[in-house]
């Protein structure tokens, strides 16, 4: 079997994780900034929070459309399982998607109707938040499966570890978005900003410190890898803790790049040790992710054209971001 | 009443799909209009280009963040709805979706960032380019999307194991018999749809005097849109028809109302088809005229739906009505063309108010002909989810319960309904405002109103 020479059930796991480390820190910080919203000083904060992620967003969450459709390409028992189980959650994150990516367009068209499309903004942004969240957490918890298919019941995603999972993520993606906002505005939009941050990040480890005690009662195979075969995983939470500190102590000298990268570095390392507990299953307690793999035909026909084309969108991606470098300052737009 | 999951979920699909099939079918025209009114503008320095397309860059804005919105929904739509045809399927479908999002989604997200905010920022053949690669994008992803379309219709190059379709050829996969026809049909609809709508716009405002020259300008280009791809969409549509006739003839029965195999078949103009009886209460035809144009040839053999069970036969109703909606629409919009070409040579058709108000009518039709074919191609293929090998009821998601479905079914129809009426309520507004926006506010206008609304480069309040 050609498993021998080069594992591409592998390449694609890594590929998927890539695509969604990707989707959680480039929507995550303009989700975070929609849920920042309701709290900025004024109407005027609004409008350069939102140019600030304006010529972004739509790039941003494309990242979402491809771990969807890689996922379905790669591994489509994992697609096949994933969204019945999820299926209500599915749908109000959706929902959310839908309200907040309109807002974009109609709020600037709006003005005695603009607190609604304030309220669509922030409201989706908070529920795609959640429902994210809450995904992981289920991840974590296990799926029940009969055969191939999703066996279990409609709500089966919602239980007290979930929802602390989805408040975990909304404080996080909070964090990216206050960070965020430091290092795209200036005089008393940043100061706000600096000064929610430091509680965000205080939410975050409070929340994360929570979910990870929690974890082995919800996931007894994660006590195991992390006391007993895996000890080098420890790694991911120092890594975390290390650069929580350096969002802090960015945030205390007033540095404007720092606290955003910090906070980048931070979610990667969590999100390894994520993985990490769960490694290799891709729907667990059942399936691994060489169980879940489409045919080695139909992965290297997508992987010819991933390694080819990604590269060059990470280029022009890059290349917009250039373009709209720098402040976002009150009275400026792009046109 | 039992809540069946099965018929909830085709309604579900169904009506996503057409929400969604509305906003592309128009920026797909629209971002080529885009991209040429920038090179005009780019070559000939006139500012008549420029002015022409910062306004329906405002009306793509809308009409394109409603697109990506809901196009967002349909890629969960095949896991959510149709496990089991997801996980069947995989293999070709996976890939498929893949290309369009690596292909087609990164690039008109990421250039429409730089079109829609960065004219100040980049030098203007880069924001020219970046019209070009937003309509590329657009282009590609129809390829994508209609290549995995088509193969549900005429499936080739794959074969099915254990219930799973391996895939044997890409190539055949991809260009799959009736995928050629599919996309020209298509591509030459969203042009069409593009042509009309601003036709019908600049009719409007021509009609009140608005802006004269500029929309004079914009209604020629598309009147030799129309009279140009109109008989074009016809002969292609003729192509597409034999095609479906070699390959899905029930289909073409259905949209036909033929029961009986047989030749010398009429043309039914009007019928009421009853599958219960297996025959039309009610027809009126011309005779021989349908063997005709299916065949090419008076006697020529038309299939009947009789040929299959009752069980696989289409709703014979719907298809039939639909088609014919098509078809007469598409005759109209032919007859639009011509009747223009006749006023030009008069040199009034930009001051012929019956042909204007003609023209604003006919801005909706194109959206009312892209449904109903659609209509016809999609439910003309029931109850096969792949021709002939797999069906609705096999693929979909068994965990889903009527109750699960109907939820949902009810929350889509509740979210696009609020984001539609409001998006059309926005539009309206842009519409209204017309281009003299961009004569009050001209770009060397440092006004200090714009910041605050930089999007779509409007900066006007649009309620009154």
């Amino acid at each position: 079997m050609e498993t021998e020479i080069f594992d591409l059930s592998m390449i694609w796991a890594m590929i998927i994780a890539f695509a969604v480390i990707m989707y959680v820190l480039m929507d995550g910080f303009d989700l975070g900034v929609g849920m920042l919203f309701p709290f900025a000083p004024d109407e005027d904060a609004r409008d350069v929070m939102m140019n600030s992620v304006a010529p972004v967003w739509d790039g941003n969450e494309t990242w979402l459309v491809l771990g969807g459709a890689g996922l379905l390409g790669a591994f489509p028992l994992v697609y096949s399982i994933l969204l019945p189980a999820l299926y209500i959650g599915v749908f109000l994150m959706l929902a959310g998607l839908i309200f907040r990516g309109v807002a974009f367009e109609f709020r600037f068209k709006a003005k005695s109707s603009r607190y609604l499309w304030n309220w669509a903004f922030a409201g989706g942004s908070y529920l795609a938040a959640f429902a994210q969240g809450v995904v992981v957490g289920s991840f974590v918890q296990g799926y029940e499966t009969e055969g191939l298919a999703y066996a279990g019941g409609a709500l089966d995603w919602l239980t007290p570890f979930t929802v602390m999972t989805g408040i975990g993520l909304m404080a996080g993606y909070g964090l990216l978005g206050s960070t965020w906002l430091i290092m795209k505005s200036e005089g008393y939009i940043q100061q706000w900003a600096y000064r929610i941050a430091p509680w965000l990040l205080g939410t975050v480890l409070a929340v994360f410190g929570i979910i990870s005690l929690w974890t082995p009662s919800v996931d007894p195979s994660a006590f195991e890898r992390w006391f007993a075969t895996v000890r080098w995983i420890w790694i991911f939470p120092l890594l975390a803790l290390f650069f929580a500190y350096q969002i802090w102590s960015g945030l205390r000298k007033r540095k404007e790049v720092m606290p955003f990268i910090a906070t980048m570095a931070m979610f990667f390392a969590t999100y390894f040790a994520l993985l990490w507990t769960r490694w290799p299953y891709v729907i667990p307690p059942n399936f691994t992710l060489w169980d879940a793999a489409s045919s080695p035909g139909s992965q290297l026909f997508l992987l010819l054209g991933m390694l080819f084309v990604i590269p060059i969108i990470l280029a022009y991606t890059a290349w917009t971001y250039w373009v709209f470098r720098g402040k976002v300052r009150v009275g400026e737009g792009y046109h | 009443m039992e809540l069946d999951p099965l018929l909830l979920s085709r309604i579900q699909f169904a009506f996503v799909v057409s929400f969604h099939t509305i906003f592309p079918v128009f920026s797909i025209g629209l971002a080529t209009f885009i991209a040429f009114l920038e090179m005009l503008s780019f070559k000939t320095g006139n500012p008549v280009w420029e002015r022409l397309s910062k306004f329906w860059v405002q009306v793509f804005a809308v009409v394109f963040g409603m697109g990506v919105v809901s196009g967002i929904v349909m890629s969960f739509q095949f896991g959510t709805n149709w496990s089991n045809y997801s996980y069947a399927a995989a293999n070709f479908l996976g890939p498929m979706l893949s290309y369009e999002v690596i292909t087609a989604f990164f690039l008109e997200a990421a250039f429409l960032g730089v079109l829609l905010f960065g004219r100040n920022r980049v030098p203007q053949g880069l924001h020219l380019f970046a019209a070009c690669m937003v309509a590329l994008g657009t282009m590609i992803s129809t390829f994508w999307i209609l290549a995995a379309s088509s193969w549900m219709h005429t499936p080739a190059g794959v074969e099915l194991r254990d219930g799973i379709f391996f895939v044997t050829s890409w190539s055949e996969a991809i260009f799959n018999p009736s995928f050629p026809y599919r996309l020209a049909h298509m591509v030459l609809a969203s042009f069409l749809t593009g042509a009309f709508v601003v036709a019908g716009v600049s009719a409007w405002y021509l009609l009140r005097e608005r802006e004269v020259e500029v929309n004079r300008k914009a209604l020629s280009m598309c009147l030799w849109m129309i009279l140009i791809l109109a008989p074009t969409q016809a002969v292609v549509g003729d192509f597409h028809g034999l095609n479906t006739l070699e390959h899905q003839p029930t289909k073409v029965a259905a949209m036909e109302a033929n029961w009986e195999t047989s030749s010398g078949v009429p043309l039914l103009l009007f019928a009421w088809p009853d599958k219960d009886s297996q025959s039309n209460l009610v027809e009126i035809g011309i005779p021989k005229l349908a063997s005709l144009i299916l065949t090419h040839e008076f006697d020529g053999v038309v299939p009947g739906l009789k040929e299959v069970p009752v069980e696989e036969q289409p709703e014979v109703a719907l298809v039939f009505w639909s088609f014919r909606v098509m078809v007469g629409l598409g005759l109209l919009m032919i007859g639009t063309g011509f009747v223009g070409l006749l006023l030009r040579f008069k040199g009034r058709y930009w001051q012929t108010p019956w042909f204007l108000q003609g023209l604003r009518l006919m801005s909706v039709t194109p959206f009312v002909a892209v449904l109903a074919g659609w209509l016809v191609t999609e439910t003309g293929r029931a109850p096969w989810l792949v021709y002939g090998l797999m069906t609705h009821a096999q693929g979909v998601t068994p965990s889903l319960t009527g109750g699960m479905a109907l939820f949902t079914l009810l929350g889509y129809i509740t979210v696009y309904a609020m984001i539609f009426s409001a998006g059309l309520y926005y539009l309206m507004r842009v519409l209204q405002d017309g281009l003299e926006v961009d004569a009050l506010h001209g770009e060397e206008d440092d006004d200090v109103h714009r910041p605050s609304r930089p999007l779509s480069g409007s900066d006007v309040t649009l309620e009154h």
